[in-house]
């Protein structure tokens, strides 16, 4: 069999974590009553005009200099027409012509543990879409604006990658830069990141590009991954057995691995794209430029190398931390308060990451205090609980957020202090379990291990383990 | 007229616009666009390599707002021209991709 070559670009759209709409003063939140952030510019009102937020301009900016883009300082916005009920005004707001940010690029890593560069043909700035509910008996179909005119960045990349797992490297580290300039929280699962794939085969070595389509509705890596690998092998039987791709928009279905086509050659679209005459001209000054380049924040190759050089990290540890920014600020805000960052790390590697695949959970989601994980670690460090309760208290911070001082307080916790009550309960132990002792006693030391486990038990685990062992040791050596 | 609209774009251009044009209805159509078009023709007669081209007639840029919310719940007043309401959203005809 002749080998192929899998040909990959991706169309990522990203939604701006803006307060407002890009051309309104409605909220962008989500979940509000149908059509209850919609006003006559967003719903295409004749009459109505828009008029651009800022933030989204500078949003753009920011993602096209981490991204290394040339800004196009002189930009503007087009029409783009087409009828669709899900757009009220017959026309989307976007960028054909002057796309706020051009020719950039990212580094991945590949699987092989190299670089390659991925190219970012461009960035243009748009508006997203009502939304459209089908009843499945019904006649009809429901709207609700929305989303509509909420603000999208559309970053596309060059025809550059060959896997999927080039595929996922890439949306990985594009998702990282953004979440880390607060531009979006880039949740595929919630559509605040949506990538299309598109996609040709062609024989190894040769020149030019096999015919490509297009693949729309992934919402998960996974789904990006099994889809790419599906498309593939239907592009290659095409081609095995004489037939030929066809040039068309596919939709993926992840429950059935299949994708459909949705729209044929025969009636693509002719978006007769227009300057837009309502919205005036964008220019970025010098200034605006380099103020936008200095607040940038930290990114993740800088945090990773800080953490290892400032925090003594060790890698894998760095990796992990920084691989999400809500854990990365997590991580800083906790060792702020208590200056002990390998324990801070242990805690987030160890007990935070179990808890959360116990309960399938992503990192965005945690919500407790670095207050109370701090509190926590000095708790331990002073030894006023010993680490098994720790272990139980910090299932309570992780759920609840519990204050670790009360609770420790309230359940009655506190390690036992060396205080005549530990050693009574040790003393009763060594005189109900005289075998043991024996054993101990006639050089099986290890005899010791089923006294100490007595001793928490019988004390409900707050004795100090340590203590309990070195007043055991005094005891059965006296 | 120089130029001359043929039936398949008058056609085209209709499934574009959505539009049902009768006979009558396209043959003016053709008439009107083919003298749109010869009005363009004149217009590239003069030279303009030299000048930038304008998406704007007025020298104004940068027309911002702030990114705050102002609006109030607005879905009274945005519904109120529906022609078919159920609820809260607008009722169309099935549109499935």
């Amino acid at each position: 069999m002749k080998q192929y070559e899998t040909v990959i670009g991706l169309e990522v759209h990203v939604e701006l974590a803006t307060k407002t709409k890009i051309f309104c003063s409605c909220s962008t939140a989500f979940g509000g009553a149908p059509n209850s952030h919609t006003c006559p510019v967003c719903t295409g009102m004749p009459g109505s005009l828009p008029v651009l937020n800022k933030q989204v301009v500078e949003y753009a900016i920011a993602v096209g200099l981490a991204t290394n883009c040339t800004i196009t300082q002189h930009c503007k916005f087009d029409r783009k027409n087409y009828f669709y009920p899900d757009n009220p005004q017959n026309y989307q707001i976007s960028q054909l012509y002057l796309p706020i940010c051009r020719d950039g690029r990212i580094e991945i890593e590949t699987a092989e543990g190299g670089k390659k560069t991925i190219g970012i043909h461009e960035i243009h700035m748009e508006e997203d879409a009502g939304k459209l509910v089908h009843d499945e008996w019904g006649e009809n179909s429901l709207v609700d604006f929305n989303r509509s005119g909420v603000p999208l960045i559309e970053i596309v990349s060059e025809p550059d990658m060959r896997s999927a797992e080039e595929v996922i490297a890439y949306l990985e580290k594009l998702r990282l830069i953004i979440q880390y300039l607060g531009a979006s929280d880039c949740k595929l699962q919630e559509g605040s990141m949506r990538a299309d794939v598109n996609l040709s085969v062609r024989e190894v070595g040769a020149a030019e590009f096999g015919t490509r389509t297009e693949m729309k509705n992934l919402n998960s890596f996974k789904a990006i991954a099994r889809a790419i690998e599906g498309e593939r092998e239907r592009q290659i039987d095409l081609i095995e057995s004489g037939e030929s791709v066809v040039q068309e928009t596919r939709r993926w279905d992840d429950t059935k691995e299949y994708s459909y086509a949705m729209r044929s050659k025969e009636d693509a679209q002719d978006y007769r794209y227009f300057p837009e005459p309502d919205l005036v001209p964008i220019v970025i000054e010098d200034a605006w430029l380099d103020r936008i380049r200095e607040a940038q924040p930290e990114l993740r190759d800088e945090k990773m190398a800080r953490y290892l050089e400032e925090y003594k990290l060790p890698e894998y540890d760095a990796e992990i931390i920084t691989g999400d920014k809500h854990l990365a600020d997590l991580f800083e805000a906790t060792t702020e308060l208590c200056g002990a960052p390998k324990k801070v790390s242990n805690w987030l590697m160890g007990e935070t990451m179990r808890l959360m695949k116990e309960a399938d959970m992503d990192p965005e989601n945690l919500s407790f205090s670095p207050e109370n994980l701090a509190k926590l670690i000095k708790l331990v460090e002073e030894r006023v609980i010993n680490s098994s309760v720790a272990k139980e208290v910090f299932e309570q911070i992780f759920k609840e957020d519990m204050d670790p001082e009360k609770y420790v307080e309230e359940k009655g916790l506190k390690t036992m202090a060396d205080d005549g009550a530990l050693r009574a309960t040790i003393e009763k132990i060594v005189a109900d379990n005289p075998q043991s002792v024996e054993d101990y006693r006639s050089g099986k030391k290890k005899a010791i291990g089923f006294l100490v486990g007595q001793t928490m038990k019988a004390t409900q685990g707050k004795a100090d383990p340590g203590m309990v062992n070195q007043i055991l040791t005094e005891i059965l050596q006296g | 007229m120089a130029n001359v609209i043929s039936d398949e774009t008058i056609e085209y251009v209709g499934i574009l616009a959505k539009l049902e044009l009768s006979d009558e209805e396209k043959e003016r159509a053709k008439k009107d666009m083919g003298e749109m078009l010869d009005y363009i023709d004149k217009l590239n007669e003069l030279d303009t390599t030299n000048v930038e081209p304008m998406s704007h007639v007025f020298p104004v840029h940068n027309v911002f707002r702030e990114d705050i919310v102002t609006h109030e719940d607005g879905h009274e007043d945005t519904l109120a021209n529906a022609p078919e309401r159920n609820g809260d959203s607008f009722v169309v005809p099935k549109t499935i991709v």
